[in-house]
């Protein structure tokens, strides 16, 4: 650390947002999922072998020009419409001219002054609170190529030798959503982003996966001092960028850091540099992006390689026509019409099942029973292999002949486990799996009775402890039964079986 | 680097002797005459192009109008002509006639280069929509011709690989961007030849060799694969000895490309039937009040007068009109093209394609674009990227391409107003005949003045032919007939009456008075 460098005493979160106020506003970049680019046909398939989806257009050879995709334009004009945006009947695209080697044209197709959509907001809820978020616009563009740094230490660009890039991002099409700077907290950032990419995934217009990047969020934040009573608010401070946040939970973290750094510099009274700064998983710390300060002059002018995007009033209205539900609009249907507490719905929707419980009930299944099937055994599976619930190899309507197999006492949840493990191995249906493995709850016969006897006769000191009164010294012979039957009783019906035959109910 | 050649392959060894006369007489052949006897058996495809190949042996290393000639490519696209009229097939109207192509398009099996340092030994993957039309219309392809280094000068000394030289006096300029392409039709190496015009490109070349060069519509003909220089304002279109050839190769190359954007949805223009007609009685020319006078040499406008005057001979109605806001079209034209210039050649930077320069292992990626573009680029491609990237910076663009863009829309304002009083409008091509080279290399203003007439129909995208209007002490000049967007007939109407009787007063074209090569 240089000598000279001033001792900055950091304060805690709580007290600098006691004195300050934060000023956040997001930038959200999109991929469609479309099938093919933005202004090519190649294909979009997500971890394709490097440059194989690739042509003169997106690799930006000479003489090549770019057609817009009208599926992009569809799925952007959704996004506007569900949040609730004016969406332009003429707009152009533009020219943001920057030189990088895994820039193909060495210029980003995208909108400059004319975007496609703007002017819209979309609530976020917080414990119970609703917050509107406005959204200044919505505009299409294309992704650049993706660049591989190699021989450094961390993949960054210092320190490597040399770098490799892959064209086959060059030319997704994307959509940048920015909103007004309406956000106070980081919670609110963070439930933002996770409210629009449940949006995204209802409008089926992108997979939103954080994690690969088809969706990447920009927080800017800034502070402000909180105004004395009956003062007004003091002017916007100097904000910060942190670029690439690939996880809600980053997007909390990052700005909550940048608050708490922010506030340290302007307590030391040092002036918070307008720059990009990047997130670091590991540490949970922001550092300085761009070495240049000054501001990068991207020289826009509009595209004269496309014409001007003029949607019919007819081409919008028959989007909104057929808008999806809404996810606040289901959250609330289902609290109404499934009885779901709204912590029980967060707790769904975290875990990223929402969509996948209501299916199961849809399919027969209990609210109760699917909830809990969902969120206790089939997110954890997913999460232990490392892919999201819904890509589990199990339907809602299995899920659902699971639950009710249980609720008709033919399996225990023991056994639902199992049932479980068969369907997600490939086994076939529940059914299947019940009848091939033999799962299914021996109830009353024989074999049962039996068990129980020889657990009795076993154990006879057990035996008159229950007799004399201790109903629950009756567990170990349960389990003896239990142990017996292999698991394929119902614990309860052997409980009352057991005190049924001590005669002592 | 003056006078190097590029992938010129060696045509001598593959040629079969034709017998000489035989060869002088076909080159000579008009693109419709050359179609016609290939139809009629009388001559094959593969004589045609072997004659053309010839040709090119003998004079190009005087003219230095090819930068890549295909031999074996041309001779197999001919054989495969002959071979299917041999069984039966019906020809189009071009089938088997050789074809010098501009090198700023790209065509599969050939070189690219734009006539530039920085795009050497790039051969692109695929052929350009106007390309794949031609190879669609069996027009041979002979190999790519010479131009200003990415379409960007009016002499065809901005070429990395040496000027081109006009072959009515070797020692002069034959235009440009396109000179490579008017050089090589008039001096018999090919026919047909496929040019580029961004503010004349095409008609200033055709008009300073005596030949046919039309502009078509602005969206007329597919971009696709036509590098570009200023997307806005650039078109490709047909340079000739004839308007009837002009006509032919029209229709092969325009029409709706899915592939371009810019290109139209509408039906291509009857260029042919119209190229045929020659009936212009009744039929209102303006001639431009504001493209004369100053600047412009006597003889031109000598003979653009009397070129107006067989106009009203053949029943025309001439009137003047007038356009005052073309004065600002040099101006705004050389703050459009250059903007766009900037962006659109920002994509020549080492990584993919072509020349990479100071790559030493040391120097990191920006610093090897940079080496690059420092070797690659000429200095007038240089000067236009600093213009154009000066004129978009932020705090200057309403200033420049803003005010501009503005100048454009008072340009199409004033052509509108000019066609309710005139259904062509007409001026000469140039100001004056072909200079020499070298004389304006070191005074780009007094260069970029070639363009003074050309470049509004550039601007306001209407369609544009320059044809020969005669002789000034030896050297031809032309005269430049405009008509609004998508009505290209007309000038193929006018400029056919025209040259029929401009032929027929003089008794012979006016290429037959060009010197022997």
């Amino acid at each position: 650390m240089s000598t000279s460098a001033p001792v900055i005493a950091t304060p805690s979160y709580e007290d600098a947002t006691a004195r300050y106020e934060a000023v956040i506003g997001l930038e959200t970049h999109v991929e469609l999922g479309t099938a093919s680019k933005m202004f090519c046909g190649c294909a979009t398939v997500f971890g394709a072998e490097p440059n194989t989806q690739v042509c003169p257009v997106c690799l930006g050879l000479p003489g090549a020009l770019p057609v817009v995709n009208e599926a992009a334009v569809r799925f952007a004009t959704l996004i506007g419409l569900a949040l609730n945006c004016t969406i332009a009947s003429w707009c152009r695209f533009a020219r943001k001219n920057y030189f990088y080697p895994d820039m193909p044209k060495n210029f980003q197709i995208s909108q400059y002054d004319e975007p496609l959509c703007s002017n819209g907001w979309l609530d976020v809820e917080v414990e119970g609170e609703i917050h509107r978020v406005g959204i200044t616009r919505v505009h299409l563009e294309e992704d650049t190529g993706k660049s591989l740094h190699v021989g450094g230490a961390t993949g960054r660009i210092h320190g490597a030798t040399h770098s490799l890039v892959d064209y086959n991002r060059a030319g997704i099409p994307l959509v940048e959503i920015v909103t007004e700077p309406d956000i106070r907290h980081p919670e609110v950032a963070r439930a933002y982003v996770d409210e629009l990419r449940e949006l995204c995934r209802a409008l089926a217009v992108s997979d939103v996966r954080m994690d690969q990047g088809s969706l990447r969020c920009d927080a800017n934040v800034s502070l402000r001092p909180r105004p004395a009573a009956g003062q007004p608010d003091a002017p916007f401070g100097t904000r910060s960028e942190t670029k690439n946040l690939n996880s809600l939970r980053s997007v909390e973290r990052a700005v909550r850091f940048e608050i708490v750094r922010q506030a340290a510099l302007l307590d030391a009274g040092e002036r918070v540099i307008q720059e990009t700064r990047h997130f670091d998983e590991a540490s949970g710390r922001t550092s300085s992006g761009r070495s240049k300060e000054e501001a990068t002059d991207y020289r826009y002018f509009p595209e004269p390689d496309l014409t001007p995007l003029a949607l019919t009033s007819e081409y919008v209205e028959a989007l909104r026509a057929v808008l999806p539900e809404l996810p606040a609009q289901r959250r609330a249907r289902l609290v109404a019409e499934l009885g779901y507490t709204a912590r029980e719905l967060q707790e769904m929707r975290n875990a990223g099942v929402l969509e996948l419980v209501e299916a199961t009930v849809a399919a027969g299944a209990s609210p109760a029973g699917a909830r809990k099937w969902w969120l206790n055994e089939l997110a954890r599976r997913a999460s232990d292999a490392g892919v999201e619930p819904r890509e589990l190899a199990i339907s809602p309507a299995q899920v659902a002949r699971i639950c009710e197999l249980v609720a008709e006492g033919k399996l225990t949840d023991a056994l639902g486990r199992k049932v479980v493990d068969g369907v997600l191995a490939g086994d076939g249906s529940p059914d299947e799996v019940v009848a091939a493995r033999g799962l299914a709850v021996v109830s009353d016969d024989s074999a049962l009775r039996d068990a129980v006897d020889a657990a009795i006769a076993g154990a006879p000191d057990i035996a008159d402890k229950v007799r004399g009164g201790k109903l629950n010294a009756v567990g170990p012979l349960v389990g003896t039964v239990m142990k017996t039957m292999r698991g394929q009783a119902d614990a309860a019906a052997v409980r009352r079986l057991l005190l049924e035959r001590l005669e002592v109910s | 680097m003056k006078g190097t050649r590029l992938h010129m392959t060696d045509v001598s060894g593959i040629s079969t002797p034709v017998e000489s006369a035989r060869t002088d007489d076909v080159v000579r052949l008009t693109a419709a005459a050359t179609a016609a006897a290939i139809a009629a058996g009388e001559l094959s495809a593969e004589e045609a192009t072997l004659a053309a190949l010839d040709r090119i042996a003998k004079v190009d290393d005087a003219v230095h109008a090819f930068l890549h000639v295909d031999a074996e490519g041309a001779l197999a696209t001919a054989r495969a002509v002959d071979a299917r009229r041999a069984a039966g097939e019906r020809l189009g109207p071009l089938a088997g006639v050789p074809l010098a192509l501009k090198d700023v398009f790209t065509a599969r099996g050939m070189p690219t280069t734009c006539g530039s340092r920085i795009l050497e030994g790039w051969r692109p993957p695929y052929d350009a929509t106007v390309v794949s039309r031609l190879r669609a219309a069996d027009v041979v392809i002979l190999g790519k011709v010479n131009m200003d280094e990415f379409a960007m000068g009016s002499s065809t000394e901005n070429s990395a690989y040496g000027p081109t030289r006009n072959p009515w006096d070797l020692t002069r300029i034959p235009g440009g961007s396109s000179g490579g392409s008017a050089a090589a039709v008039a001096a018999f190496e090919a026919p047909l030849s496929i040019g580029t015009d961004t503010g004349g490109s095409i008609r200033q070349p055709a008009a300073v060799c005596g030949l046919v060069g039309v502009k078509p519509t602005y969206g007329g003909v597919s971009r696709y694969g036509l590098v570009a220089f200023s997307s806005s304002l650039d078109q490709a279109g047909p340079i000739t000895r004839t308007v009837a050839d002009a006509a032919l190769l029209h229709a092969a190359i325009a029409g709706h490309d899915p592939l371009d954007s810019t290109s139209v949805e509408l039906p291509v223009p009857p260029v042919v039937e119209a190229a045929a007609r020659r009936d212009i009685r009744g039929m209102r020319v303006g001639v431009v009040r504001e493209l004369a006078g100053e600047g412009y040499d006597p003889g031109v406008q000598a003979a653009f007068d009397a070129a107006v005057a067989e106009l009203a001979g053949l029943g025309a109605e001439v009137v003047e009109v007038s356009c005052p806001h073309f004065t600002y079209a040099m101006a705004a034209y050389y703050l459009i093209a250059p903007s766009e210039c900037s962006s659109n050649l920002a994509r020549f930077d080492a990584m993919r394609f072509g020349l990479r320069a100071g790559d030493d292992g040391r120097a990191g990626a920006e610093e090897v674009m940079s080496r690059t573009r420092d070797v690659g680029f000429g200095a007038e491609v240089k000067r236009r990227v600093m213009l154009g990237t000066y004129a978009l910076s932020s705090g200057y663009y309403d200033a420049y391409y803003g005010q501009a863009q503005k100048v454009r829309t008072l340009i199409s304002r004033d052509f509108a107003a000019a066609y309710e009083q005139a259904d062509v409008l007409v001026s000469p091509t140039t100001p004056t005949p072909a200079f020499p080279i070298g004389d304006k290399v070191d005074d780009p203003v007094a260069m970029y003045l070639s363009d003074l007439c050309t470049i509004p129909s550039n601007l306001a995208g209407g369609p544009a032919m320059s044809l020969p209007s005669g002789l000034v002490a030896g050297l031809p000049v032309g005269i430049q007939i405009m008509a609004p967007a998508f009505a290209d007939d007309r000038l193929y109407l006018v400029g056919g009456a025209l040259e029929a009787a401009l032929d027929a007063r003089r008794g012979h074209a006016l290429l037959d008075e060009a010197p022997t090569l």
